[in-house]
């Protein structure tokens, strides 16, 4: 069963995908907002394993990285807490995270505990294509498990179409070179998708890193499958009083 | 065959350890370095201009002096390749100078740099003023109050020193925040990384442009002692550039030992230490496999060191692979022994040595010098910036 894949062929357009850091704002409210998210119209869920040194992400994810660190999260303790989500939990849900900490926990066991818990893919941004296709791939395979790579503005179309090939599931569009929770310039990022459509590319499109509302969701509809927010949200939580009312207040608003 | 321990392969791996562990965001940036690095090196015309910076500039190349009274004391004859004499102070600028070059041959306008102690800061701003770039410097928010002269140089240089404030606020996060910049910045901006860390191919173009120190060491020795190779070669290594360079041309060599000494901090088993190969295990950090010092759960951790310069809880990917492999002897000296050593040589030989390179001084004891032995110590960088720590030292004597 590929949740993935069958979300995308039941709904093509203004798929919503939230991310958020395992273990923030507390360490047992994984489940909490996982719930939350679904109930108020989330088609995926990324959610991310925190690290000490998170390269791709901005400062609201490493902070919220840090503080879910500093709650004792990690990959043992997050497989502990997914063990039983599938009891609830049927969109699909993809892990976000940095490969020093999944080589640590040993990469085919990471994937195996992924696979048993009910994960449909995952996210390692610093893992280059060179990488997966000489030794990685062929173990997320064997688990079942879809693979998402990331392109941005400045990836040649050959390179695109390279990662293309090398995903399933989604692939993950960068809508500008930078790190997450910057501000972009919308035009430029419309030219961007167009291009990337025209390729026709075997896998749905969803636009992330500077997604934050209705109208920047909205904004990347037309030339792509959906959009991701990360920051916004985590900035959201981060000074909720109440996660669950939080969520549902964010989610509506830029469903809405 | 002598097996090549100098370069890496294709993808920038030495041995097991290397490669280019970088987001996509990074790829167009480091590929573009990546297809022109080795063309531009061996391009005359970029080595002219290198290679005269480096004499008229930098005043290379630095002496090679028989430290006597040192070797006296150990019965054995003991060499200092004296990088303290370059401009700014260390070997530092011997990369700053390569890369600036580069930088301006792919048309880029604004440089950026991390910096622990602030050595590779003002080499980067130094060569910055020089050319007139732009230039950023990110340092890590406890460094900036630890540091204070050098923020005054690089500020007094024309450089902008942005605080890292993510993390542990040292170093390593000042690393991390130019990644990020460079990520923001896909154009017009070259990064000079100060060590032989972060993807490829930075170790090998980091090391390639720090191998002078070795090549100058190769002929000075030659017409010193009538041959070219030492007994043994001995330097710090935190991210480990001034080693690379010192070791580069001896490598391959078979007869010569290759010495690295570590950081011990208070102890390698203090909990407060820098010693990576002691206590990290392979792991991904800036960009590249390597040694890294972390948590069972694979979170980095901070290192300690008197020395910032060795205050990281990495190693360069060249390292990792000659310690594993056994071509290098790693060896560790804590914060206490090169406070001692630094104190040593400066009243034995009058040359106050950085902190940093006082650790390489340190494990003299530990070696068996024999009296026909030949031993070069990099002498990688000059005290000055350590001038309020020892100050300190002297008050509590």
């Amino acid at each position: 069963m590929r949740r993935i894949k069958e979300l995308f062929e039941k709904k093509n357009k203004r798929v919503l995908n939230v991310y958020f850091t395992a273990g923030f704002p507390n360490l047992e409210d994984t489940s909490i907002l996982m719930e939350a998210l679904q109930e108020n119209g989330v088609d995926l869920i990324e959610l991310g394993m925190p690290y000490s040194d998170p390269l791709a992400d901005g400062p609201v994810i490493q902070e919220s990285s840090l503080v879910a660190l500093q709650n004792g999260m990690t990959i043992k303790k997050l497989f502990e807490q997914l063990e039983s989500m599938r009891e609830k939990i049927q969109v699909p849900v993809v892990l976000m995270g940095y490969m020093n900490t999944v080589m640590q926990y040993g990469f085919e066991k990471f994937c195996a505990d992924a696979s048993h818990v009910g994960i449909d893919g995952l996210i390692l941004p610093d893992l280059p294509p060179f990488e997966f296709e000489k030794l990685y791939g062929a173990i997320v395979a064997k688990y079942n498990l879809d693979f998402v790579f990331l392109v941005t503005p400045e990836t040649s179309e050959e390179r695109v179409r390279k990662l293309d090939n090398l995903s399933s599931g989604f692939l993950y569009a960068v809508s500008s070179s930078s790190t997450t929770g910057k501000d972009k310039k919308f035009n430029d990022i419309t030219a961007y998708l167009e291009r990337l459509q025209s390729y026709q590319l075997k896998n749905p499109i969803l636009v992330g890193f500077g997604i934050r509302d209705k109208v920047t969701f909205d904004s990347v509809q037309t030339h792509s499958n959906g959009a991701i927010i990360g920051s916004a949200f985590i900035q959201a939580l981060s000074t909720s009083k109440n996660i669950k009312q939080t969520t549902a207040d964010f989610i509506q608003g830029v469903l809405n | 065959m002598v097996k090549l321990f100098s370069k890496p392969d294709e993808q920038g791996y030495f041995g097991d350890f290397g490669g280019a562990y970088i987001p996509e965001m990074l790829h167009q940036n480091v590929e573009e370095l990546r297809s022109q690095y080795l063309s531009i090196y061996h391009d005359p015309v970029f080595q002219q201009e290198y290679l005269y910076l480096l004499k008229d500039y930098v005043g290379r190349p630095t002496p090679l002096f028989l430290a006597e009274r040192l070797s006296e004391r150990f019965k054995s004859t003991i060499y200092l390749k004296r990088e303290d004499l370059c401009h700014t102070g260390a070997h530092k600028i011997n990369n700053t100078i390569g890369q600036i070059i580069l930088a301006e041959r792919l048309g880029k306008k604004r440089i950026i740099a991390e910096t622990g102690a602030g050595q590779h800061g003002v080499a980067t701003a130094t060569v910055c003023a020089l050319k007139g770039l732009e230039c950023i410097v990110y340092m890590g928010e406890k460094d900036i109050v630890r540091q204070a002269p050098n923020v005054a140089r690089m500020k007094m240089l024309g450089a902008t020193v942005i605080p890292a404030t993510s993390g542990s606020k040292t170093l390593k996060d000042a690393t991390n925040e130019a990644i990020r910049d460079w990520i923001n910045h896909p154009h017009d901006t070259h990064y000079i990384i100060g060590s032989v860390v972060g993807p490829h191919p930075y170790p090998d173009m980091v090391a390639r442009f720090q191998s002078i120190i070795s090549q100058e060491t190769r002929s000075q020795l030659k017409e010193k002692t009538g041959s070219e190779l030492p007994t043994r070669v001995i330097a710090c290594v935190g991210g480990g550039s001034n080693a690379a360079g010192a070791f580069y041309h001896f490598l391959d060599e078979p007869t010569v030992e290759i010495i690295a000494v570590e950081a011990a901090g208070h102890g390698v088993n203090s909990g407060m230490s820098a010693a990576t190969t002691q206590l990290g295990v392979p792991g991904i950090l800036h960009g590249s496999k390597s040694i890294v010092m972390q948590t069972e759960d694979g979170q980095v951790v901070e290192p300690h060191s008197i020395s910032a310069g060795l205050d990281y809880p990495g190693i360069g990917p060249m390292h990792a692979n000659l310690y594993t492999t056994g071509r290098a002897r790693f060896m560790s000296a804590t914060d206490e022994q090169a406070m001692e050593w630094a104190f040593e040589i400066s009243r034995l030989e009058g040359i106050i040595p950085a902190l940093e390179t006082a650790h390489a001084f340190a494990v003299l004891e530990e070696l068996d010098l024999s009296i026909n032995d030949t031993s070069v110590i990099c002498l990688s960088g000059r005290g000055d910036k350590d001038l309020a720590t020892y100050m300190t030292a002297m008050e509590n004597q």
